[in-house]
């Protein structure tokens, strides 16, 4: 009688054209293709819980026990859609899965009762997942049809939110930890870092650099101890992808990270994790936990003689810890500061000893490589920059969520064609791209192949790929200001440039996008000299910061001065924001025709500035008005407006 | 007071080994613990890894995780991400400082309300959120922040 453990790790060995029809089956019903009972997943990742998918769950439960229905409830991660959370999907024995979107608790009892009647709801559906073996639905759409799927190249995303995160026998049973076992058994120590090399994958964090090569230097470097630490501290506003990989598929990026222990030769690993991401921690220790039992981690794994030890330390809070060496400083126990490359941690890192760091999409790409080899993967996006990468879309879109399309392809395509571009009479502005000390692209702009050279020739960069996406009613003068404030005060202070630098740039863009105090000419005149100096200033952070952090940090201000310097002028001549967001900056009055002299906006400025007459038109003292815009807020018979 | 130390030794002696890279798990455990870092549980892990105080806190307030204040009954987060600070997070904050009177990182004098703003909760689609003790209120207005503060306040008349 063969254990789980040994049948699973038969599993994982074989190629899935040699299995026998046992096997298959077995396969089938763990990979939940063949199911004996109603099968209802809810996504409890980060993005599903704010949404209230936890009291969906509730709600599940309660109606399967009110009517006694047997079914089985399990939790998944983000298929990527964020914006349409709560998202469950349904699969009845048999018949294909189908996510549905927008599942509050209320709407569960309706949605079910459709559902186990053999008909499916007009609204909430997404599309059903055709695997083989099932029965299509008639009239639902197939998840590869709908455009935010079909243009996508789902590699390194293709289990999230379709498979259990906390199941192994999942993860292995569609292919997982093949990859791994063939590396321990097939290939040495060189023969990996070889095979990473040739394939020509390179850091997903924003460098760019290869990542074959940053093996090679560690592998090379003799030492009675490697690590590697994998960086999942994703503090940029609006970056949600590392969160929603390890929500999604945790075993991936675990098996990733043994192969890039292996490759180098180290026996300890660390997950480097944003202590705010509890959610994603809970998922890769039980992960980790399940590993060690089953005997894929710990000493001697499979009887290779390897081992390998993957330890999880949380990250207490500090953006600039994104950056290596200040993320070892951190693991050491010290404060998180940054410091002068070379000595580059692959020769001397953590403990003086060499270190790989790699981020969390960089090592879920390994699993596929090993599995189909590097000509597979150079097969997908372009020469220099082959694979995938994954973006993260906010702002002012129609859905928000994770795009993963192969290198090459046009910020228009990932924008407008998959996500479906801006709101209903809405013009896109701009896009920034790449967080805080990302840049502004231009509409002028998007046509352009996205990869790390092409960006770099327009004097953009990547960063970690979260696209924030403007339309005519956002500033760019604001959102620059914005993210100046987050850089100053995420600068660690160790060098001038960045520490004072980055407080001066966000000086001279808080009083742009403010009112002058008084009205004084010169105080135009100052506005307009540091806007002048905002480029000389970003021209010294640019060369003389020590770290990415201050050399990136002008990246916005730049950009903008280049592409949107028409908007800087209008905030400081006409004092006025084109686009009505910079609240500080709007001219409030009321319409004499609407305004029935009810009172209430007089009695609720906090600055006094509404004068007038009980049932006659009221009036706004411009000089006193603070633009808090209360008055708009109060006013029922909408006779408040600005301009 | 004696319980709390006690407390202490106890997170201690999960961390037997002396080592500088054992400062800020303990630190965390620390403030998972109480929800704050005490003057008291500062000397006493400088005792037990050898390290003056001056490092320990200088390392502490170096990040933005611990906080040196116990925390409210009621932990109010308020993500300012891009995506929430679009949707006007900045009104909401302002509109809690005024309705708390107090600031980011603050505690209410009667201990019931804290404050605290991150750089992210990452559900950039459900923008603008507020989390009180993990309790999540995606797409809210100023109005909204006003009824579930009046609510949170009345639950703990009651």
């Amino acid at each position: 009688m063969q254990t789980d453990k040994e049948i699973l790790i038969k599993l994982a060995q074989q190629n899935p054209s040699e299995l026998s029809p046992d096997e298959l089956g077995q396969t089938a019903l763990l990979r939940k293709i063949q199911i004996p009972r109603p099968l209802v997943m809810v996504n409890s990742s980060t993005s599903g819980i704010v949404a209230g998918s936890m009291r969906t769950w509730e709600a599940i439960e309660q109606y399967a026990a009110e009517r006694s229905i047997d079914i089985d409830l399990a939790e998944t991660g983000s298929i990527g859609l964020s914006s349409e959370d709560p998202v469950i999907s349904v699969q009845l024995p048999g018949r294909c899965r189908i996510f549905f979107s927008r599942i509050t608790a209320e709407k569960v009892s309706c949605l079910l009762d459709d559902l186990f009647h053999r008909e499916v709801p007009d609204q909430h559906v997404i599309g059903q997942l055709i695997r083989e073996g099932q029965e299509p639905w008639k009239d639902v759409p197939s998840l590869e049809d709908i455009p935010y799927f079909a243009l996508q190249s789902r590699i390194v995303l293709e289990s999230c939110g379709i498979i259990d995160p906390f199941s192994l026998e999942e993860y292995i049973a569609g292919g997982g930890y093949r990859a791994f076992l063939l590396t321990i058994r097939s290939y040495t120590f060189s023969e990996v870092c070889d095979l990473v090399s040739d394939s020509g994958l390179r850091g997903r964090s924003g460098g760019g650099f290869s990542t074959g090569e940053k093996w090679k230097a560690a592998f090379r470097t003799p030492s009675d101890q490697k690590f590697l630490v994998c960086n999942a501290e994703e503090s940029d506003p609006g970056a949600f992808m590392d969160r929603t990989l390890m929500e999604g598929d945790p075993f991936r990026l675990l098996e990733g990270i043994s192969i890039a222990a292996y490759a180098i030769g180290s026996n300890r690993a660390y997950i480097y994790i944003r202590s705010e991401y509890k959610n994603a921690i809970r998922r890769i220790n039980n992960a980790i936990k399940i590993l060690r039992e089953m005997g894929l981690l710990g000493d001697n794994i499979l009887d290779s003689g390897y081992n390998l030890q993957i330890s999880l330390r949380k990250g207490p809070g500090a953006f600039v810890c994104g950056e290596e060496t200040a993320l070892i400083a951190s693991l050491e126990g010290r404060r998180g500061i940054p410091s002068s490359k070379p000595p580059y941690p692959s020769t001397s890192g953590y403990l003086g000893r060499p270190t790989v760091v790699n981020n969390v999409e960089t090592l879920s790409n390994l699993p596929g490589i090993i599995r189909n080899g590097p000509d597979w993967f150079k097969g997908i996006g372009t020469t220099e920059c082959p694979g995938t990468k994954i973006f993260s879309i906010s702002g002012r879109v129609k859905l928000t969520g994770l795009v993963e399309v192969p290198l090459g392809t046009s910020f228009d395509t990932i924008v407008n064609k998959i996500i479906g571009g801006v709101g209903k009479g809405r013009e896109l502005k701009a896009l920034h791209v790449g967080g805080p000390s990302g840049c502004m692209v231009p509409v002028e702009l998007m046509d352009i192949p996205v990869t790390y050279e092409t960006l770099k020739e327009k004097g953009l960069i990547m960063g970690s790929g979260g696209i924030f996406v403007m339309d005519d009613q956002s500033c760019v003068v604001n959102t620059v200001s914005y993210f100046m404030e987050y850089m100053n005060k995420q600068s660690c202070g160790k060098c001038i440039p960045c520490r004072e630098g980055t407080r001066r740039m966000a000086e001279i863009l808080r009083s742009i996008i403010r009112k002058p105090a008084d009205e004084e000419e010169h105080t135009t005149l100052d506005r307009f000299k540091g806007m002048m100096r905002l480029e000389t200033l970003a021209e010294v952070m640019k060369d003389t910061s020590l770290c990415g952090l201050g050399q990136n940090a002008p990246n916005p201000v730049v950009s903008t001065l280049k592409y949107f310097k028409n908007e800087y002028e209008e905030h400081i001549f006409d004092r006025r924001c084109p686009s009505n967001s910079c609240t500080e900056l709007r001219s409030w009055f009321i319409d004499v025709d609407l305004c029935t002299g009810c009172s209430i906006c007089a009695k609720r400025c906090p600055a006094e500035a509404i004068i007038g007459t009980a049932r006659h038109p009221y009036f706004i003292v411009q000089e006193k008005c603070i633009g808090c815009g209360i008055c708009h807020e109060v006013c029922k018979f909408t006779a408040v407006y600005y301009k | 007071m004696a319980d709390e130390t006690a407390r202490i030794e106890v997170i201690l002696k999960r961390f037997p080994q002396i080592k500088r890279n054992a400062l800020i798990p303990l630190l965390q455990a620390v403030q998972d613990e109480f929800g704050y870092i005490s003057e008291e549980a500062i000397s006493r892990i400088g005792t037990h890894l050898s390290l003056p105080t001056s490092k320990i806190y200088g390392l502490a307030t170096f990040y933005n995780q611990f906080s040196f204040t116990p925390r409210g009954f009621y932990h109010v987060v308020l993500c300012n991400g891009t995506s929430c600070h679009m949707r006007c997070s900045g009104e909401l904050l302002s509109e809690l400082a005024k309705l708390l009177e107090i600031k980011d990182g603050e505690t209410t004098r009667d201990g019931l309300f804290s404050l605290e703003v991150q750089s992210c909760i990452g559900a950039c689609g459900q923008s603008p959120v507020m989390a009180v003790n993990c309790e999540y209120h995606s797409r809210i207005s100023v109005k909204e922040v006003r009824e579930i503060i009046k609510q949170y306040r009345e639950d703990a008349d009651r």
